[in-house]
C-alpha cells in the first residue's frame, strides 16, 4: 500500500453499536451486523443489562455470527447478578460459533431495582463492584486458559482423549467468590476473546489497563481522548503489560441525520458533551474528516459509534464516511485476517499455563 | 387407550428427536469418522440432518464441571463441550424449524436471568426453545459457582419446581398487544421459599408464550415434578415393560394438576444400531459397544459404583467380591450420574454377572448401555413403532454414538420407513416446537 497512515500511528480501527431498543426478532440484528461487515468495521457490540428491555445481547450476537463472516461480535454481560463460570463459558462458546470473532464487553448492575430481580444481594457502590469485575475478567482469562490448546490428543493407542496434564485447576480465590476449573469448554480459538472496557470512568480504569484489550473513552475533544490515552497506557505500562496490545477507541453518539449539511455549529466542527456521551451531529463527510484529524493527531486507535438512528444513520457511515477514509487509504477495504484478533492487530495469547509446563506436578 | 387399533387411520405419531452425544461414553471417538465435538459445523450437521429427518427437537446436554476420577480429570471419554444456549441461539441461524432444547441447571442459575435467556431464544428462534430442567446435589459441582455448596435432594426439586413457576410468571407479565402489536412489560413479584424477587420483565412474551419444559430424572420427586410442570420427560426406561411402567405411572400423575395424559410427552433416550441383516446389526452393535466401553473404562465405572480403589481386580475376572464402601471415597463418586443405592446395584450386577457367565468388563458394558434398538431399519422402524402403539413411550431422544455423521443414515433409511406407516410426519405442520409435539399454547395467568 502506497498510501500508509502517518507515522507512529497505528492503523484506524472503527466500531459500531447495533442497539435497537424493542427489536424482537434476529432479522433487524443480522442486517445491521452485515451492514458493518460491508464497511469493513472491526467490530459491532450490542449493549445489555437486566433492567432494560430486549434481548440477551449474547444470544442475539451468536444468533447473527453464522450469518456474517468475519466482523467481531462484542456484547455486553454483565458481571455483578451472573455466575463468572456461565460467563466465561458463553462468551468462549461465542468465539467457537464465530470461529473466533468473539468480544465481551464488561459491565456491571448498580442499581436497586437490577438487585431487586435477582434477589440475591443489595445493590453497591460502582467502586466495590468494578472490583468484582476484575475478578470476573481475571477469572475468565485464566478459565480460557484451563485448557492448553493442545489438550485434546485422541490418542486410540492409550485410549486417551485428553492429556490431562495440559488441562488446569485455576483455584481461583477471590473477595466475591471462587472457582475451582478448569472449564467446560476447551481453549477459544482466539485464546482469549477480546474484553472491551468503557474506561471513561476512573473507577473503571483498573480493570480496563488490566485486562481489557480495548478500552473506549467518551472524550469530546481530541485532547481528552489523547490525554486518556496517554493515561491507560502508561497506567498498562506499569501494570506490566506491553501498552501496545491494549486499542483505545474514543467513543462517540453519531447522529448522521443532518445529510450535507456541516456539523452543528458552535463546537468546532467536533462533538458536544450529552448525558448519553459526546454527540456528533452533522454529515458522513465532516464525519471522516473528524475521524481522520484525532487519528492523526494521536487521540485514539480508533472510534466505537453509536448512531441514535442505527438504520438511517449506520448505513450513512459505512456508505459515506467509510467510503471516504477508504478512498483516502485511511481504513482497510477487506479483512486481511479471519478473527477479531487480527482485525485489530491483537496477539493471541500465550497460555498462562503452557508457560509454566515445566513446573507443573 | 388412545392407540389405535392395527392399520387404523388414527395411527398414534412418533415424536423424534436428537440428542448430541455428550462427555459420556456413548461416542465412538475413536472411529475415524468421528469429528470434533466443539467445532460449529458438527452442531451444524447433526442439528439439520435431524430437521431433514423432520424431528421436533435437537437436544444439548449441560457440562458446568469435567469429571474426575481419584482427583483426576477422567481422560477416556469425550472431553469438552460449548454453553448450550449460546449454541442453539447460532444454530437458529442455520435451521427453520426444528426445536432448539437446552439443559440448564435450576440449582446453579437464578429465575430472572435464565427466563429471558430463554425467552431470547424463543424470540431468536421464531418459537423453538426448550428448557431440560435438571438438579444438582453434589457439592464437587459447586465449586465452580458463587452459591458453591449444594442443595440436599428434597430441596433440589422445590427449588427447581418454584424456578419453573417463577420464569412462567415473568413470561406471562408482559401486556397483551392489541392486533399484534408488542404490549409492555407489567410489573411482577414473586415471593417464595427460594425466591423473593420483583420488577419488570425485560423480554416480550414469548412466541410459544413459554417455552417448552423438559424434565429428566426419574426419582418419586422427580416424577411427580414432571406430572405437575414438565411438557416432555426424558427417560431412560428403554425397555417396553419398564416404558410401560413409567408411562402409565406418569401419566396417572398427571390428573391431579388438572392435566390431559397427552399435554405430557415421555421420550426415553434411545440409541440404535443399523444393518442390512439383522445378524449385521446384531455384530455392528457389539463392536460398538466394545468400542464405547474399554477395559479401562469398565474398572472406573466400577471404582464409581464400590466406591473404592479397584485397580488391582482384572477387568477380564469376575466382580469384586467386597462390598460397596457405605462412606465411599468422594473423589470416585463425583461429577458423574448419581447411581442409587450402591449395595443394590452391586447385588445386581453380581447376579447378572453369575447368571450370564460375564466378566467384570462384559458385566458393564451389560448393565450400563441404555435401551438399544438394533436390527434392518424395517425391524427398527417395527419396534419404535411398537413402543408408541403399546403405550410405551410417545417418541424417542436418539443418540447417535458418532458425531455428527451418527444421524444420517438413521434420516435417510428409518424415516422413510416411519412415513410409510403413517406414523411420522411427511413435512412440519407448524413453526413452533409446540405444534410440533401437539401441546397447546399455555394460557396466559395474572
Amino acid at each position: 500500500m502506497s498510501a500508509r497512515p502517518p507515522a507512529c500511528r497505528g492503523p484506524l480501527h472503527l466500531a459500531a453499536a447495533v442497539d435497537l431498543p424493542g427489536a424482537h426478532d434476529a432479522a433487524p440484528f443480522v442486517e445491521l451486523a452485515r451492514l458493518a461487515e460491508h464497511g469493513a468495521l472491526d467490530f459491532v457490540t450490542l449493549g445489555d443489562g437486566f433492567a432494560r428491555p430486549g434481548l440477551d445481547a449474547l444470544a442475539v450476537l451468536s444468533r447473527v455470527a453464522p450469518a456474517t463472516g468475519r466482523v467481531g461480535l462484542v456484547p455486553t454481560v454483565t458481571t455483578t447478578h451472573t455466575e463468572p463460570f456461565h460467563v466465561q463459558a458463553a462468551v468462549a462458546t461465542l468465539d467457537w460459533v464465530s470461529h473466533g470473532r468473539a468480544g465481551w464487553t464488561v459491565d456491571v448492575s448498580t442499581t436497586e431495582a437490577e438487585a431487586r430481580l435477582f434477589g440475591r444481594r443489595r445493590a453497591a457502590p460502582r467502586d466495590a463492584l468494578w472490583r468484582e469485575a476484575g475478578e470476573v475478567a481475571d477469572v475468565a482469562r485464566r478459565l480460557w486458559d484451563s485448557w492448553e490448546d493442545d489438550a485434546e490428543i485422541r490418542d486410540v493407542a492409550t485410549g486417551r482423549f485428553v492429556d490431562r496434564d495440559k488441562l488446569h485447576h485455576v483455584d481461583f480465590e477471590g473477595a466475591a467468590f471462587s472457582v475451582r476449573g478448569p472449564s467446560i469448554v476447551p481453549r477459544p480459538p482466539q485464546g482469549h476473546p477480546v474484553v472491551v472496557v468503557d474506561a471513561t470512568a476512573e473507577h473503571t480504569r483498573d480493570v480496563a489497563v488490566r485486562y481489557a484489550d480495548v478500552a473506549l473513552v467518551r472524550a469530546a475533544s481530541p485532547a481528552l481522548a489523547g490525554a486518556a490515552r496517554a493515561d491507560l497506557r502508561a497506567r498498562a505500562t506499569a501494570a506490566g503489560r506491553d501498552p501496545r496490545e491494549l486499542r483505545v477507541l474514543a467513543a462517540l453518539v453519531v447522529d448522521l441525520g443532518g445529510g450535507e449539511h456541516a456539523a452543528q455549529p458552535g463546537h468546532g466542527g467536533g462533538p458536544h458533551p450529552t448525558a448519553e456521551g459526546p454527540l456528533y451531529r452533522g454529515g458522513p463527510v465532516d464525519l471522516a474528516d473528524l475521524i481522520a484529524s484525532w487519528h492523526a493527531a494521536g487521540a485514539a486507535d480508533g472510534f466505537h459509534l453509536t448512531p441514535v438512528e442505527p438504520r438511517r444513520d449506520l448505513e450513512r457511515l459505512v456508505n459515506g464516511t467509510v467510503s471516504l477514509l477508504q478512498h483516502r487509504g485511511l481504513f482497510r477495504t477487506f479483512y486481511p485476517g479471519a478473527t477479531l484478533r487480527e482485525h485489530l492487530g491483537l496477539t493471541r495469547p500465550a497460555n498462562r499455563y503452557a508457560a509454566h509446563a515445566g513446573e507443573a506436578s | 387407550m388412545t392407540a389405535g387399533t392395527h392399520g387404523s387411520p388414527a395411527r398414534r405419531r412418533i415424536h423424534l428427536a436428537a440428542h448430541f452425544p455428550g462427555v459420556n461414553n456413548t461416542t465412538v471417538w475413536a472411529d475415524p469418522r468421528s469429528r470434533s465435538q466443539i467445532a460449529f459445523s458438527s452442531f451444524e450437521h447433526l442439528a439439520r440432518t435431524a430437521e431433514r429427518g423432520l424431528f421436533d427437537f435437537f437436544f444439548l446436554a449441560e457440562g458446568l464441571r469435567l469429571r474426575e476420577h481419584k482427583g483426576r480429570i477422567h481422560d477416556l471419554d469425550v472431553v469438552g463441550r460449548p454453553e448450550s444456549l449460546t449454541v442453539l441461539s447460532a444454530l437458529a441461524a442455520v435451521t427453520e424449524r426444528i426445536g432448539l432444547a437446552a439443559t440448564v441447571s435450576a440449582t446453579f442459575n437464578e429465575p430472572y436471568e435464565l427466563a429471558r435467556r430463554l425467552a431470547s431464544l424463543d424470540h431468536l428462534s421464531g418459537g423453538r426453545a426448550a428448557w431440560n430442567v435438571v438438579t444438582s446435589s453434589d457439592a464437587f459441582t459447586g465449586e465452580n459457582f458463587r452459591r458453591g455448596g449444594f442443595l440436599d435432594r428434597a430441596e433440589r426439586y422445590t427449588r427447581a419446581a418454584e424456578f419453573v413457576a417463577t420464569a412462567r410468571e415473568l413470561w406471562d407479565s408482559w401486556a397483551p398487544g392489541a392486533d399484534g402489536a408488542p404490549g409492555g412489560p407489567r410489573p411482577f413479584a414473586h415471593s417464595g421459599r427460594h425466591f423473593t424477587i420483583a420488577g419488570e420483565f425485560g423480554v416480550d412474551r414469548p412466541p410459544q408464550g413459554h417455552p417448552v419444559v423438559i424434565q429428566a430424572g426419574d426419582s418419586p420427586e422427580g416424577r411427580e415434578f414432571a406430572a405437575s410442570a414438565a411438557d416432555v420427560v426424558f427417560t431412560r426406561h428403554g425397555t417396553l415393560e419398564e416404558g410401560r411402567a413409567f408411562f402409565a405411572d406418569v401419566k396417572g400423575r398427571l390428573a391431579r394438576y388438572g392435566r390431559r395424559p397427552e399435554d405430557l410427552k415421555i421420550m426415553p433416550g434411545v440409541t440404535f444400531v443399523l444393518g442390512d441383516t439383522a445378524a449385521e446389526a446384531q455384530e455392528r452393535a457389539i463392536e460398538i459397544r466394545r468400542r464405547q466401553v474399554s477395559p479401562q473404562n469398565a474398572l472406573l465405572t466400577l471404582e464409581q459404583v464400590w466406591g473404592v480403589d479397584l485397580s488391582a481386580y482384572d477387568p477380564d475376572g469376575p466382580l469384586p467380591d467386597i462390598d460397596p464402601d457405605p462412606d465411599p471415597d468422594p473423589t470416585l463418586v463425583q461429577g458423574r450420574v448419581r447411581i442409587g443405592d450402591r449395595l443394590a446395584v452391586a447385588e445386581k450386577w453380581r447376579a447378572l454377572s453369575r447368571a450370564k457367565g460375564l466378566s467384570l468388563h462384559q458385566t458393564v458394558i451389560e448393565t450400563t448401555g441404555r435401551q438399544s434398538f438394533i436390527g434392518t431399519p424395517a425391524a427398527v422402524a417395527e419396534q419404535l413403532d411398537e413402543f408408541v402403539r403399546t403405550d410405551a413411550a410417545d417418541g424417542f431422544i436418539l443418540v447417535p454414538h458418532l458425531t455428527p455423521g451418527g444421524l444420517d443414515e438413521f434420516v435417510e433409511r428409518v424415516v422413510p420407513l416411519l412415513q410409510e406407516r403413517g406414523v411420522f410426519r411427511t413435512e412440519y405442520e407448524g413453526a413452533t416446537l409446540r405444534s410440533h409435539l401437539g401441546l397447546p399454547e399455555p394460557a396466559r395467568k395474572g
